[in-house]
């Protein structure tokens, strides 16, 4: 493949005394789906805010299209072209599809010296969006709240499509979804890899990481145990990095591998 | 994909009734509150004099009064604050133009002017205190109404030694801000309409010939310029939706670039500057401003906010439904007066309605979200 949307090498990033991550390298082409896998206080959480400018690394560098790159804050971030679906979805239940669709980057129209919100052309647009993504709405003026946990963060992924995202990262997406609905996010992740986009999917899940992944991170202890491609790897030998190995063939043991 | 999302509809979403989709429009409450009002004072009190000229004109004065503060409340509410200081505000502000004008002699439009700028200041503060400590509203407004009172109260004393100032009439005589507030439009249609017999005139003394309502007052047109702008604000701009997004969730509005800080504080500047439209136009009307002024007033705006639909924990609500409501409250505050009922028992039916609107508004909420 080219050259890599987005570069990371030897990120290190220090909270006072406490090394959150201590030289951690990945890189994210177009159109693949980046798996970042790791338990509970791996450093996947620090390690995306960092990439979408959340935080600025400590050491390390960060190349955005094969340049240098420096983030300030996260607008720096966003209109680069990195959107973060968060696990707490930046989606309002009370208001419709569509406003949410727009919110902060509201389409308005002039009538005269005045300036009004757009909504014609904000419906047409959230209703072709959630269309491609395979969601039907009632209507675009129909609320978020009504919409199932999955069908929100489809919203929220096809929301930073439209506004020209480069890389996705998706936050444990399906971390808290039926199985039903997993398997929408899940196809709609291979929609968008599709169309080019880059995308980091963060999970604890062997499981749905295989199921879209083209390449697998590991991260334990701030530190990444390698990056391995589809096909090269094993569902178990992911589960074991993950865990640090030892303790959970233990466990597997007498839980019959079923974890 | 499964079928049911290929072919078009999903199986599992139920046909909504008409009804229930009508039921979830923020209005709805003060639709139906509107009506049901105007039924029952034209039955009970409709040969009263209710509804000849004067009548209307009472309870529409009455109204528009509410319709000004709640405009400025509404807004506030939907982007999830509260101003409990509008009331004392108005005290203040009246006060304000009054020492301004009389006490010092500016002349009126300076006044006023300054008076706004002081109002809106104000609010700022409101709304920075609000912001940067992350504090309820309830608490930093609660504070501000007793600090405005109280300003109120001392200032005239100090000043006048007296907790009444008079002399605005006068002052504002033939001043061009003055009749923006003062003022009355379409004498000359009023005049007409008691030429040809249609609205009461005077039958006899200096005024004989004239009609008894000689025009529409200022305070009637500002409420309608306030409604249609408050309204079209919300529902048809950028910074509307950022309204909903600021009370609907601070936290991921923000996620999404919204300048949520920003929105809540023009807000509350806002209520600052609606509050001092009432108080320059009380003040315009009466001639005078009383440091008793205004009292309570931050509840009625709320009451009335509540009843046009709005939620009390901010993110819904309608400018024209807040409107709907200052209506009922005024219609109602002067019809038991025209039906001969115990002026008292308004504040039971206050009560009573509040208590209605906030269990409407809290069954509408389940629906939109979709909670069960």
């Amino acid at each position: 493949m080219a050259e890599p949307i987005i570069r990371m090498t030897n990120i290190e990033k220090h909270f006072g005394s406490v090394i959150a991550l201590a030289g951690v390298s990945v890189d994210v082409f177009a159109g693949e789906c980046h798996c970042l896998l790791g338990d509970n206080g791996a450093g996947k959480s620090t390690f995306i805010k960092t990439m979408s400018g959340v935080h600025q690394p400590t050491k390390g560098e960060i190349y955005f299209e094969g340049e240098p790159m420096n983030f300030g804050d996260p607008r720096d971030a966003i209109s680069a072209g990195i959107a973060t679906v968060h696990q707490h979805l930046a989606m309002i239940p009370l208001m419709s599809v569509s406003r949410n669709f727009f919110m902060g980057n509201e389409p308005e129209k002039k009538v005269g010296p005045f300036k009004f919100f757009d909504h014609e052309y904000a419906n047409t647009v959230t209703m072709d969006a959630m269309k491609k993504m395979g969601i039907n709405l009632r209507g675009p003026d129909q609320a978020v709240g009504t919409l199932s946990g999955g069908e929100r963060q489809t919203v929220a992924i096809s929301r930073a499509v439209h506004f020209g995202a480069k890389v996705l990262i998706l936050d444990e997406p399906t971390s808290a979804l039926g199985v039903r609905q997993t398997s929408n996010v899940l196809a709609t992740i291979d929609k968008v890899r599709k169309q080019g986009i880059g995308v980091v999917f963060i999970t604890h899940n062997v499981r749905h990481a295989m199921a879209v992944g083209d390449r697998f991170t590991v991260l334990n202890r701030g530190k990444t145990l390698g990056t391995a491609l589809k096909g090269e790897i094993q569902h178990e030998e992911l589960q074991d990095l993950m865990a640090g190995g030892q303790e959970l063939a233990t466990l597997e043991g007498s839980l019959g591998g079923t974890v | 994909m499964s079928d049911a999302q290929t072919s078009g509809v999903d199986e599992r979403v139920k046909q909504q009734s008409s009804l229930r989709k009508a039921l979830i429009r923020p209005e709805l409450g003060g639709i139906c509150g509107t009506v049901i009002v105007f039924i029952l004072f034209f039955l009970f009190a409709g040969d009263s004099g209710m509804f000849n000229s004067q009548g209307v004109m009472n309870w529409s004065v009455v109204s528009a009064q509410f319709m000004i503060i709640a405009v400025g409340a509404c807004l506030l509410m939907i982007a999830g604050e509260f101003d409990l200081s509008v009331g004392s505000m108005i005290g203040f502000s009246g006060m304000m133009i009054a020492i301004f004008g009389v006490t010092l002699g500016w002349p009126i439009w300076l006044a006023i002017i300054v008076t706004f700028l002081m109002a809106m200041a104000i609010g700022w503060v409101n709304g920075m205190i609000v912001v940067r400590t992350g504090l309820p509203s309830f608490i930093v407004t609660l504070a501000f109404l007793f600090i405005l009172r109280g300003f109120t109260i001392f200032l005239p004393q100090v000043i006048e030694r007296k907790t009444i100032i008079g002399g605005i009439k006068d002052a504002a005589e033939g001043d061009w801000l003055g009749v923006v507030f003062g003022g009355k439009i379409l004498k000359g249609f009023f005049q007409w309409l008691g030429d040809n017999g249609v609205i009461a005139t005077f039958e006899r003394g200096t005024r004989a010939g004239e009609p008894v309502v000689d025009g529409i007052p200022m305070l009637i047109v500002w409420a309608i310029v306030l409604v249609i702008l408050g309204h079209v604000l919300l529902t048809r701009t950028k910074f509307g939706n950022w309204i909903f997004a600021a009370g609907g969730d601070a936290e991921a509005a923000r996620n999404s670039g919204v300048p949520v800080n920003r929105v809540k504080i023009s807000m509350f500047m806002f209520s600052a500057f609606c509050a001092t439209v009432f108080a320059t136009c009380q003040v315009m009307e009466f001639g005078s401003a009383g440091a008793d002024r205004g009292l309570l007033k931050e509840f009625e705006a709320i009451i009335a906010v509540v009843i046009g639909g709005a939620l009390l924990t901010g993110g819904y609500g309608s400018v024209v439904g807040a409107a709907l409501g200052a209506l009922i409250f005024g219609v109602v505050q002067q019809g038991l007066f025209f039906a001969g009922v115990e002026s008292s028992l308004f504040r039971v039916f206050l009560g009573v309605i509040l208590l209605g609107a906030v269990i409407l508004n809290t069954y509408i909420r389940r629906i939109i979200t979709g909670e069960r």
